[in-house]
């Protein structure tokens, strides 16, 4: 008996003395931030400590709020985000630099037995508040509408709302904070109609064209597509040497054409129109 | 004669392993009391700011119904109404540990007094499976089937109430019934004996005498159940609809204290006042657990055999 | 009615219920087996995963789980055991114990999501232990202390009493007592404890997201020295679970099997814990039949 709690000891004195001498090597890097971007900046990193193993990447997700926060009080190096760091209160957006690394499209999406295939701008705000509460109100058939949003705060609810509700209140509704599992219930519900990234559109759901323009890269390019926004790598200050080698790396051409348009994400490069904060744009 | 003297007056070696496995002991069970002290004091001094720092009335969150803590309302103050999740919470609790007691009950029985051996071999796994189901899967397992099958006899949506009760009852009712087997076995084995004796049936010793004598543990073991269903977030979070509401019925979306919280805090930053209004939900998670508890020890003592 | 017919009827429906949860439980196995085992080969299981192509494995994740368990169980087994004995042995009847036993059940329904919050304050922020699998050990240890606790105690109390008394009777100290004689008849029912609790850490995702974190470094099996960042032991790396896999595919997954991959991950979760289950079982009753004079 007295064995078997001596090994047990052995063992917890073994693995605490382990983490005092769990030292690291070479340069670390601390990632916090956006499930959206994560899988991004996951195989962005690998694939760039195959070639400096010197330095250690540590990718986490968390919420975009999580990364904002995290990089402003300096518990990581670079906070991922989908908003940017002024659209988010309690952030001082004047102490973080911004890295923008990629633009994500956002698409409505409904089950695929909804016969509608366009919506209007103004039909679309309708109907994420309220005002439009049947499929027939828009040429479809004689079913009601389920609106899924997105959890409040985060960063696609921001976007969609900042240009499709032109300042209205959503309708209070279920709210899902993944693509995947608006993806899920969207498939899974009739007369349903919820919004995602461009790549969570599978064929399980349907998307909808937005006055007649097509939910494709093309389109965000030059902006016909108006629903997208930046992904944001943001560090306190400017960046030391090897985070900002790091970041060129993601935002280099070569990474950018690969990596992130077989992600889905739209390059950074490809872009022809920009869009502050403030939501002006301009042609580049 | 020093030699014996020292032997018949110093503590024995046994009485000194005593002592240290005293201490030893006492200091694990001290080291589970800071834990608890120091999470309460994280969550509550977030928790609290919400009232102290940004001025929210307690009463406003605990009666209004909106929630929607980064806009300001009509009159001026935060939405920060809490009502619709609490009584989400409340009611998927409730409803599941209610619907699990029955099943919990019966299955506790078997265990133990209907068919120990076979009981036991075949139940204890049961059990132990239904356990070691992670939640996500519970989530998904009701997002394909429970909503469905719910939207198909019930209509609207399928995500509401009876969803999260559906899925929480699977998830409670292994934590319930191990508990209650656990102090059905330390029923001493002579009240079984003394009813048997006076020519009660199996059913009559059960019911007057077991059952009656295990009420503290099973009210413990309820509690122990709802407890899980309160903390419950992933699975409830993928079947209830999250949608801010006062529930009106069981099949229209509603959302739960841990649904809006566990949502909610990847996307706010640590010290405005979203944040510390999730904190505040999570701080009342804390606190109708702790009320709970005291309540079952309430029970408990009154309902105890020999006083 | 006479009391013949009750107790029969009320043994009917006893075993009806019991019959209808059995029905539940193996609906629920079926069905994540039967979505989830075409999905299973040895690719699968021993590959890495991966983020956007087709054909990931859950390799990393299924060592991280087993690993992440077994020091979770480390941390926390002794001082849930200490605790257990302190309370059921030793703790005076009086108001301290009391707050005591509140706050371990009150610890017990704390939100994993919480729990989880809270280590990634303290442990992966304030004690800088980043996202490794022991913060993310530390943090599984917060809410299985409590079960194991309770559920220890409770094995210990199942003792007759009469075990208790012939030890103390033959002369041994109280700790000699619980330890050489109540903690051998005990054991199978402990181990139980241990089981459950251990099911539940296989299975918890939320605690971990936070503190053990949610990427995967691709390890290196043939590098076991804990301290090199791709060794599988050391306990400072990040270490997304299986659990974790389930629900990050679950929710952000975008390569083009992630149903398929999810499926998978379940099945194996259950199969892993079903194995475990009557694995431990059987490894039980053998150390009972040892160290106890029982046949």
């Amino acid at each position: 008996m007295k064995r078997i709690i001596g090994v047990i000891l052995a063992v917890g004195i073994l693995a605490v003395g382990l983490v005092g001498c769990g030292t690291k090597k070479g340069h670390a890097i601390t990632i916090v931030g956006s499930t959206a971007l994560q899988p991004l900046v996951e195989r962005a990193a690998s694939n760039y400590q195959l070639v400096n193993s010197n330095v250690a990447i540590t990718v986490q997700g968390g919420g975009s709020g999580t990364g904002l926060s995290q990089v402003q009080s300096g518990a990581v190096t670079i906070g991922n985000s989908d908003v940017f760091a002024e659209d988010q209160e309690g952030i001082k957006a004047a102490k973080l630099v911004d890295h923008k690394v990629a633009v994500v499209g956002i698409t409505p999406i409904v089950n695929k037995k909804v016969t509608v295939k366009n919506l209007t701008a103004k039909q679309l705000r309708q109907i994420f508040t309220g005002k439009i509460t049947n499929w027939q109100q828009v040429g479809g058939k004689k079913q009601k509408i389920t609106v899924i949003n997105r959890s409040q705060g985060s960063g696609i609810r921001n976007t969609f709302e900042a240009i499709v509700l032109a300042g209205k209140t959503a309708l209070r509704s279920q709210e899902q904070d993944s693509n995947g599992t608006v993806q899920k219930i969207v498939a899974a519900t009739p007369g349903a109609i919820s919004y995602t990234s461009f790549s969570y559109v599978n064929d399980q759901v349907k998307a909808l064209n937005l006055n007649g323009v097509q939910p494709i890269a093309a389109n965000v390019m030059t902006n016909a597509w108006p629903i997208w926004s930046y992904e944001h790598m943001y560090t306190k200050g400017k960046p030391d040497v090897q985070t900002k080698q790091f970041l060129n790396y993601v935002r280099s051409p070569k990474n950018q054409k690969t990596l992130i348009t077989d992600l889905g994400y739209i390059s950074i490069h490809d872009m022809k129109v920009t869009r502050d904060y403030h939501g002006n744009l301009r042609h580049k | 004669m020093d030699k014996i003297k020292r032997q018949l007056t110093s503590s024995s070696k046994a009485t000194r392993q005593d002592r240290i496995g005293k201490l030893v002991a006492f200091l694990c069970t001290f080291l589970i009391g800071l834990l608890v002290v120091s999470i309460f004091y994280m969550v509550a001094s977030r928790g609290l700011a919400t009232f102290f720092k940004d001025h929210v009335s307690l009463w406003d969150f605990l009666s209004h119904q909106n929630w929607n803590p980064s806009q300001v309302g009509k009159d001026g103050t935060p939405e920060v109404g809490a009502l619709p999740m609490i009584v989400g919470s409340f009611s998927v609790t409730v409803l599941s540990a209610i619907l699990a007691t029955p099943f919990a009950v019966s299955m506790a029985l078997f265990m133990t007094e209907i068919a120990p051996k076979r009981g036991q071999k075949v139940l204890q796994p049961v059990i132990e499976l239904l356990v070691g189901i992670p939640s996500v899967v519970y989530g998904f397992v009701g997002l394909t089937i429970v909503v469905p099958v719910v939207r198909a006899l019930g209509g609207g949506t399928g995500f509401g109430i009876l969803s999260g009760t559906l899925v929480l009852f699977v998830m409670v009712l292994p934590t319930i019934t191990s508990m209650y087997v656990d102090s059905l076995r330390s029923v001493p084995g002579f009240y079984r004996e003394a009813a048997l004796a006076l020519g009660a049936t199996r059913w009559q010793s059960i019911y007057k005498v077991i059952l009656r004598a295990s009420v503290p543990g099973l009210l413990t073991a309820i509690i122990f159940g709802m407890a899980r269903a309160f903390g419950e977030a992933l699975a409830v979070q993928m079947v209830i609809g999250n949608a801010s509401l006062l529930p009106h019925d069981l099949i229209s979306p509603a959302s739960t204290l841990t649904s809006v919280l566990t949502t909610g805090i990847g996307n706010t930053v640590m010290g405005t006042l979203p944040n510390n209004a999730l904190w505040s939900l999570a701080l009342i998670l804390l606190l109708m657990s702790l009320a709970f508890n005291l309540l079952v020890r309430v029970i408990g003592s009154k309902g105890r055999l020999t006083k | 009615m006479n009391a013949k017919r009750i107790d029969k009827l009320a043994t009917a429906v006893i075993s009806l219920l019991v019959g209808v949860v059995v029905l539940i439980l193996l609906s629920l196995i079926g069905y994540i087996l039967v979505t989830g085992l075409p999905h299973i080969s040895w690719h699968f299981l021993t590959s890495p995963s991966q983020a956007f192509l087709k054909g990931g494995g859950i390799g990393d994740q299924l060592f991280n789980s087993f690993y992440l368990l077994v020091l979770t169980l480390v941390i926390s087994f002794p001082i849930a055991l200490g605790a257990g004995i302190y309370l059921f042995e030793y703790a005076p009847k009086n108001w301290v114990t009391n707050t005591i036993r509140v706050a371990i059940e009150v610890l017990s329904s704390l939100p994993s999501v919480v729990v989880g919050l809270f280590g990634f304050l303290l442990f992966v922020v304030e004690f800088k232990l980043g996202f490794s699998i022991l913060s993310g050990a530390i943090a599984l240890t917060f809410f299985n202390l409590p079960l194991l606790t309770r559920s220890i105690e409770n094995s210990l109390t199942a003792v007759p009493k009469l075990q208790r008394e012939a030890g103390l009777a033959l002369g041994f100290s109280r700790w000699q007592t619980v330890l050489g004689v109540i903690f051998p008849e005990a054991l199978p029912g402990i181990l139980t404890a241990v089981i459950l609790s251990a099911g539940r850490i296989f299975g918890e995702a939320a605690a971990l997201i936070y503190t053990a974190g949610q990427s995967a470094p691709i390890l290196n099996f043939a590098n076991w020295n804990p301290f090199s960042p791709t060794s599988p032991l050391n306990p400072m790396r990040p270490a997304e679970t299986l659990a974790v896999h389930i629900w990050k595919i679950n929710s952000e997954g975008i390569m083009p099997d992630a149903s398929a991959v999810s499926a998978g991950a379940s099945a194996v979760l259950i199969v892993v814990v079903l194995l475990f289950n009557f694995s431990a079982r059987w490894l039980g009753n053998r150390i009972y039949r040892k160290i106890t004079a029982s046949k």
